[in-house]
């Protein structure tokens, strides 16, 4: 059997104007109404930039979505990922119908829910009980249905003793508990789901997680955006990786992942020179080389938590039989150090020489890092420093079990740790 | 991988998401679908209004029962504005409910999309279910209101005896009607034209309240002239205050003619303001 598309999206973008609204857009307004009143094409159409928020405005226009495409089916679980910018959350307003696209259409089966926020039309005067139905009613729910799951979502948010007090006497805790609760407990055909998993403690984001698992098997379709690329992992079995409001790559998660984490991880992992050319140093040292070596058995380039990896270096001794240490301090991108290591001294000869370190996988942390390394002679005076040497990013491991917050610690060591 | 959706176009799609919509194309059936929405928005407005109150929806009969005697002492003792011998209290409390009903009306659902903007940028639901709310909601807090001038009314027609109602009060369900259809059609019109220009929001509240005094709201129209009483028949709330006096009073005009002229154009005025809202119902987010 051929699978149904329950979601068609064609040639959809979306523009939005930068700017304030004011005489100047009244200005256009009637330009634009003067053009199509003639049967022409509307003069604004065919401007705009691509939305790299970094860039400095190069029209008034921007299009947070351009030419975007795609087909999903029933009962898939896609994964939306992207920077910031990409037009995750354009695409996830267009598909919620909270606004509709500048050209292009998509075309729906069935009913969509969209959770672009948990807790839409809470009123904190009302108690939980009416908020409940207030939600509810507002999620598309009819007042027979969200009876029918009234006593699960009290249940599954754990606020019974509170049902009757205005929900403005909630901590924020119950607040999202009660919010997502009605959420989960939709029964729509297509869910929309942005991020809300980022709010609540592990053990509720654990519910949640399992609560969509069993959305997703029951033959609906979901889509799910976030940052998180282990929530996504676990979650969705094809993913959209977007870029400047265009789709980049769609496909199977590991793959989609892959992709997207080898493009946009600025690793700087290797660095080359040519002594008496570029090399950067003084009459003492020159470093011609630094280079970083996953141990990755597929040869990619992606570090995780897990891989080990080596540093190779190589340098240009002036001095002959100087007394040489090398010592390397490793630093987050925030500036907090992980660790200094050092070689120890050996008398080196005028020329060429090289240094290997070796780092062990499940040591570091997932976070952006660099490194520093000091010449050092006679264990005292410093021959020569070179900052931000290489750059790489360690990034999470798949985990197991359904927390995906982020790993606290400065290292991550695999440490024997028994439990009887 | 995916084959192109172009060879089966006769497949059936329940939602088509795109950028123009053309002309009064309401989905009905999903307006229907979302009516306990509807009853959600009505129960809201009414309980969140007197929550954390002593005196809860007595606050409602406040209101009216002083802008009434504030009336009777400003332009019954200081103007001395005829009253078409009806008693003052009478004659104010009547018109007052009435008025601030339509004002009201008009005046919060000129502001379904500027208000509402966080709730519309997240969910979607029809957006007419939030005016048509208000409506509503002004229904139960007007029928409040009017019980209370039917105190009075009694009042006067078993005590005083100084007025003589006839047969025409069947038609009050009629005009209520068309008062809720017209505050209605001006609201959406106007929230429709303040999305992305607000400048006409702010003559709003000025508005209603000139349209106020060339209604004959504090004034029988009788104080007019014979032949100035055209112009002020043109404005479609003469014909339904007038109506509404005639038949509870027994003082006032009761014109067919001019009804069915105020039918006619708030029909016209709600086919516009249904058109525009849906209209721009679909990007305001985008502007408000």
């Amino acid at each position: 059997m051929s699978k149904e598309v329950v979601i068609h999206a064609e040639n959809i973008s979306k523009q939005y104007r930068l700017g304030q609204v004011g005489t100047g857009t009244l200005s256009h307004d009637l330009k634009r109404w003067w053009a199509l009143a003639r049967g022409r094409e509307d003069p604004y159409m065919k401007v705009g930039m691509d939305n790299d928020r970094t860039q400095k405005a190069t029209s008034e226009y921007a299009w947070a979505l351009r030419d975007v495409n795609f087909e999903i089916y029933k009962g898939d679980t896609l994964g939306i990922i992207g920077k910031n910018g990409a037009g995750k959350s354009t695409l996830l307003k267009l598909l919620s119908r909270v606004t509709s696209p500048t050209t292009g259409q998509i075309k729906v089966k069935g009913r969509i829910a969209s959770l672009l926020e948990v807790g839409t039309g809470f009123h904190p005067e009302l108690t939980g009980r009416e908020n409940i139905f207030m939600n509810g009613a507002i999620m598309g729910m009819t007042k027979k249905e969200i009876k029918g799951k009234f006593d699960e979502i009290v249940d599954f948010a754990g606020v019974e003793l509170y049902i009757d007090t205005p929900v403005k006497r909630y901590s924020s805790g119950m607040y999202v508990r009660l919010a997502f609760g009605v959420a989960a407990h939709l029964e729509p055909e297509i869910l929309i789901v942005d991020e809300v998993l980022a709010v609540g403690d592990a053990e509720f984001q654990k519910k949640c997680l399992g609560k969509m698992g069993d959305v997703a098997s029951h033959g609906r379709t979901i889509i799910f955006v976030s940052h998180n690329m282990q929530a996504v992992q676990s979650l969705c079995k094809s993913t959209m990786y977007m870029k400047a409001g265009k789709v980049i790559d769609v496909g199977p998660t590991d793959k989609v992942i892959n992709n997207y984490l080898s493009r946009e991880v600025k690793n700087c992992l290797e660095q080359r020179w040519t002594l008496d050319v570029d090399a950067p140093g003084n009459d003492k040292i020159r470093v011609l080389s630094a280079e970083l070596i996953p141990q990755t058995p597929d040869n990619s380039n992606i570090i995780d938590v897990n891989t080990p990896f080596e540093f190779r270096f190589e340098f240009y001794n002036g001095v002959d039989n100087a007394n040489i240490n090398l010592s390397l301090v490793l630093n987050t991108m925030s500036g907090v150090c992980i660790f200094n290591v050092g070689t120890p001294a050996a008398a080196l000869s005028k020329g060429i020489h090289s240094s290997t370190l070796k780092v062990p996988g499940k040591l570091l942390n997932d976070d952006v890092y660099t490194i520093s390394l000091y010449f050092v002679k006679d264990t005292a005076a410093m021959q020569y420093v070179i900052h931000d040497l290489l750059t790489f990013e360690v990034v999470d491991e798949q985990r197991q079990g359904a927390w995906f917050g982020k790993w606290v610690g400065a290292v991550r060591p695999t440490l024997d740790f028994s439990l009887k | 991988m995916a084959q192109h959706a172009t060879g089966n176009d006769a497949e059936h799609w329940d939602i088509n998401i795109t950028s123009s919509r053309r002309g009064l194309d309401i989905n009905l059936a999903e307006l229907w679908r979302y009516k306990d929405l509807l009853a959600m928005f009505v129960k809201k407005d009414i309980i969140t209004v007197y929550k954390q109150t002593i005196l809860g929806p007595i606050w409602f009969l406040i209101q009216p029962l002083f802008t009434t005697l504030i009336y009777v002492v400003i332009f019954g003792r200081m103007a001395k504005l005829s009253t078409d011998g009806v008693h003052p209290v009478l004659f104010y409390m009547g018109s007052v409910t009435l008025w601030n009903y339509f004002s009201e009306t008009l005046n919060v659902t000129s502001k379904t999309f500027s208000e509402n903007a966080a709730v519309f940028g997240k969910v979607y639901f029809p957006r007419l279910i939030l005016p048509l709310s208000k409506v509503a909601s002004g229904v139960l807090k007007l029928m409040i209101q009017l019980g209370l001038f039917l105190v009075v009314w009694l009042y006067f027609i078993l005590v005083e005896q100084s007025i003589t109602p006839n047969w025409h009060v069947v038609f009050f369900p009629a005009l209520l009607l068309v008062f809720a259809a017209m505050g209605l059609g001006f609201g959406i019109i106007i929230t429709s034209l303040t999305t992305k220009y607000r400048d006409l929001s702010f003559l709003v509240v000025f508005g209603i309240q000139l349209l106020m005094y060339a209604t004959p709201v504090i004034y029988p129209l009788s104080l007019a002239s014979p032949d100035k009483q055209i112009w002020l028949w043109l404005n479609p709330l003469t014909s339904l205050f007038e109506a509404f006096k005639f038949a509870f009073l027994g003082h006032g005009a009761f014109s067919f003619f001019w009804l069915g002229y105020s039918t006619v154009f708030t029909a016209v005025l709600l086919f516009f303001g249904v058109i525009i809202f849906n209209k721009v119902e679909k990007k305001f987010i985008d502007t408000v």
